[in-house]
């Protein structure tokens, strides 16, 4: 998991996640969206494949490259019930602020 | 339910919560600065927050506690990065030790909390960044126990007064 923070820590590498998850691309392609070598693309989407956010398949001459819908979901779940806590949270914190005003 | 939007991004791994409240921007400032009321609304019933320190200042920090059903204490830590009253205020939060030094092995979550004023009060928007999933699933694992043992807590009630 420290693999994913890691590799989710980088804008551009974020963005490739946010792309991929959506629609397939090869690496040549995501080279051309981004001002750097096919090279560092190619580096960038190696990180996020062992961080297992994305998986590549080879396709004739080209390597797709694709989000991986379950870690996200994951964070998504996450995120969720993180929510519910936040909105436990704020309930009681009207509960406050509805008490009549006292010695302020 | 007066939380009016949340937003959800799972690659950026942060949640910002949206609320209106009915009280002016000066009221909710009150509910973070004052430890004594901090606490009322932090930790939930059945997991209550004490607030042992709390040094609302740039560059201070906050160390409070939050205590389960069996007697056993969570420790965590604030620093204090923003404290602009009474509009902002933005915190780095961790997990600390018994004396609320913070635990360096463990990764911390930011808080960006503003505060608007609105024709009807308040509006609060709350940020959370978390640093990586593990630290999610540890918060939202004390958290979802918390929740169960405050909804147990409600049926208990329910069940006493019948």
């Amino acid at each position: 998991m420290d693999r994913v923070f890691a590799a989710l820590a980088d804008a551009t590498r974020r963005d490739i996640v946010t792309r991929v998850l959506h629609t397939e691309a090869s690496v040549s392609e995501l080279a051309q969206k981004y001002a750097m070598s096919f090279a560092a693309v190619q580096k960038h989407v190696a990180v996020l494949q062992r961080a297992g956010l994305v998986t590549k398949e080879r396709r004739g001459r080209q390597q797709l490259v694709r989000g991986d819908v379950d870690t996200i979901r994951a964070a998504a779940r996450l995120l969720e019930q993180y929510e519910e806590i936040w909105r436990d949270r704020i309930g009681r914190l009207e509960q406050i602020l509805a008490e009549p005003i006292e010695g302020e | 339910m007066t939380v009016v939007r949340t937003m959800r991004d799972p690659e950026a791994l942060t949640l910002t919560i949206i609320a209106e409240l009915a009280a002016p921007p000066s009221r909710v400032w009150q509910v973070w600065a004052d430890p004594r009321r901090l606490e009322r609304w932090w930790g939930p019933p059945t997991w209550p927050a004490t607030f042992v320190a709390h040094d609302f200042t740039v560059g201070g920090s906050a160390h409070y506690y939050m205590t389960g059903p069996g007697g056993e204490k969570a420790h965590g830590w604030w620093r204090f990065v923003t404290v602009e009253e009474p509009r902002v205020i933005e915190f780095e939060d961790g997990f600390a030790d018994d004396a609320g030094a913070p635990d360096p092995e463990m990764p911390t979550t930011h808080a960006h909390v503003e505060l608007e004023e609105t024709a009807d009060g308040t509006r609060m928007t709350v940020t959370s960044r978390f640093a990586s999933t593990e630290q999610m699933e540890q918060l939202v694992a004390m958290g979802m126990e918390e929740g169960i043992q405050a909804a147990m807590g409600q049926i208990d009630g329910i069940l006493a007064e019948a």
